[in-house]
């Protein structure tokens, strides 16, 4: 917590800038109207409920999904417009930690960190490609998990594997999506911290999925508050919390009961 | 009570989703021949699957191919001999294990194996996210999952049909060995005099398009899978039946329009 408040963010420079985005899947109105800026250094929490259309707002991001409607602007691209090597080479400066992790089950731990590397970065030696996957397993924790599958690995562990993929290709950004759901306290407790350290150490501006007010609170510069497809608040935690709005309320209310 | 109604939005709903695949489908394999001649070529990959395929069906298509050789032989013997004609056994053998039995033999049963394991791999890649986390890193998992898969299948179907049919052969003779005294040599003389070239050229035709069908059909069902893991069940599920029932129709188109190229 020390360290993010120490943290710098640059309110001048916007690395996301999100206006009027609608997206539906068939009849059913999933983000209905978003505005949304993150600024460089800055993570953002987003709270809300499953089915609220948070994971979809990253997919959005990152452009694994076409928005219906509105103008989604990364890093200063327009994300909805690039297609083929201009997508690919965003998507090289966003890290996506997913829910589950999404290890690649048919590789070990050091396939599953070189292979985004060697894909993307052309002739690199052997030791380079090492030296960087080393590199990560260290600022993950999990130096000693190299040769290891993933169904070896713990729920914690596949989610550090996860996150060190991403950033072996030095992201400017980082999506999170649901980084401690399914996690006991104090891995939650570890993942939240790993989040706080990749910011401080990769100089990375984030977005946090989350339904973990936990998480949301150690982790988010900003709150953003996800309900039905709109964003009923922005703000700190506490501007966030001290909201009279019946439906944050009820959130956080349910939260703390929890 | 279902009205008339009701019956006429669920076949209109279902024609929709019909031609709705259709055209899926269609867009599917065109991205692949897309894709399948740009850069990166992803030469590791394409060997590590045409491994995957080929020498891990092997056992199964030695076993199954030396079967075939022996019971086919078994069986027609009583018949020719009705007529006297059992030196036309060789010949007989040929033709059938050649043109038709060898090609599709290997053809269902790597539907069979290689078909469904291509369908499971990527639907569950695709609903455990693996397919989106490549996405993401800036890879394209079309061309690295799909094209190589497609064209491993598409190499590798052939060789292991002409093996099938080698080793069906060689079945074939140990049963007409145990019989009567034949040389191996002098068997498979006789067995290849009726063959002409344009027969082999169908047979390694038709084996080819088989393994197309089957590599894009595994990849397109394992691609598109949803539902969790009872996707993952349906998609191997559909790739082995839809695959099979196209090589039967492939089968029959293949034969009716080689048949006319040898009489006209």
């Amino acid at each position: 917590m020390e360290n993010l408040k120490q943290h710098s963010i640059n309110k001048d420079e916007k690395v996301i800038s999100i206006t009027g985005l609608y997206k539906s899947f068939d009849d059913l109105e999933v983000l209905k109207g978003i505005d949304f800026d993150l600024f460089k250094g800055e993570n953002v929490a987003v709270l809300g409920k499953s089915g609220s259309g948070k994971s979809v707002l990253i997919k959005i991001i990152v452009g694994l999904l076409k928005p219906d409607r509105g103008e989604v602007i990364v890093l200063g691209k327009h994300v909805d417009q690039l297609v083929g090597k201009e997508l690919d080479a965003l998507r090289i400066r966003i890290g996506f930690s997913f829910q589950n992790s999404a290890l690649y089950d048919s590789m070990n731990v050091y396939q599953n960190l070189a292979f985004p590397l060697t894909m993307n970065v052309k002739n690199l030696s052997k030791g380079e490609v090492d030296r960087a996957v080393t590199e990560v397993l260290d600022s993950v924790g999990l130096a000693n998990k190299i040769k290891q599958m993933p169904s070896d690995l713990s729920g914690g562990q596949r989610k550090r594997i996860g996150i060190a993929r991403t950033l072996i290709l030095k992201p400017e950004i980082m999506l999170y999506d649901e980084p401690t759901s399914g996690l006991d306290p104090i891995t939650s407790a570890e993942i939240i911290e790993l989040i706080n350290e990749v910011q401080q150490q990769y100089n990375t501006s984030s977005v946090i999925i989350t339904h973990d007010l936990t998480c949301a609170k150690s982790t988010g510069n900003r709150i953003a508050m996800l309900h039905k497809g709109k964003f009923l608040k922005v703000g700190t935690f506490e501007d966030v919390f001290a909201s009279d709005n019946e439906q944050v309320r009820g959130f956080f209310n349910y939260n703390f009961i929890q | 009570m279902v009205n008339i109604s009701t019956k006429k939005y669920i076949f209109s709903k279902a024609l929709d989703g019909y031609f709705t695949g259709v055209h899926k489908a269609y867009q599917f394999t065109t991205l692949f021949f897309k894709e399948a001649f740009k850069r990166p070529f992803h030469l590791l990959e394409l060997i590590n699957q045409c491994f995957e395929v080929g020498l891990k069906s092997l056992p199964l298509i030695t076993l199954t191919g030396f079967i075939v050789g022996i019971v086919f032989t078994k069986q027609s013997r009583p018949s020719l001999e009705d007529f006297g004609a059992t030196s036309w056994l060789p010949s007989l053998i040929g033709i059938a294990i050649i043109k038709a039995l060898g090609p599709l033999v290997t053809a269902l049963i790597c539907a069979g194996k290689v078909g469904s394991g291509i369908g499971a791999e990527l639907g569950s890649m695709k609903v455990t996210e693996q397919i989106d986390a490549m996405e993401v890193s800036a890879i394209n998992p079309f061309k690295y999952l799909v094209v190589t898969r497609v064209l491993a299948t598409t190499i590798t179907i052939p060789i292991l049909a002409l093996y099938c049919s080698f080793v069906a052969l060689y079945g074939s003779y140990l049963n007409v060995h145990a019989e009567e005294t034949s040389s191996m040599i002098s068997f498979y003389r006789s067995a290849f005099k009726t063959i002409s070239f344009l027969d082999i050229i169908t047979s390694v035709t038709k084996t080819i398009v088989y393994g197309f069908t089957i590599g894009i059909v595994g990849t397109y069902k394992g691609y598109n899978a949803t539902q969790g893991t009872r996707g993952v069940g349906k998609a191997a599920n559909q790739a082995v039946v839809l695959a099979m029932f196209l090589i039967f129709i492939e089968e029959v188109i293949i034969v009716q329009v080689a048949n006319w190229i040898r009489y006209y």
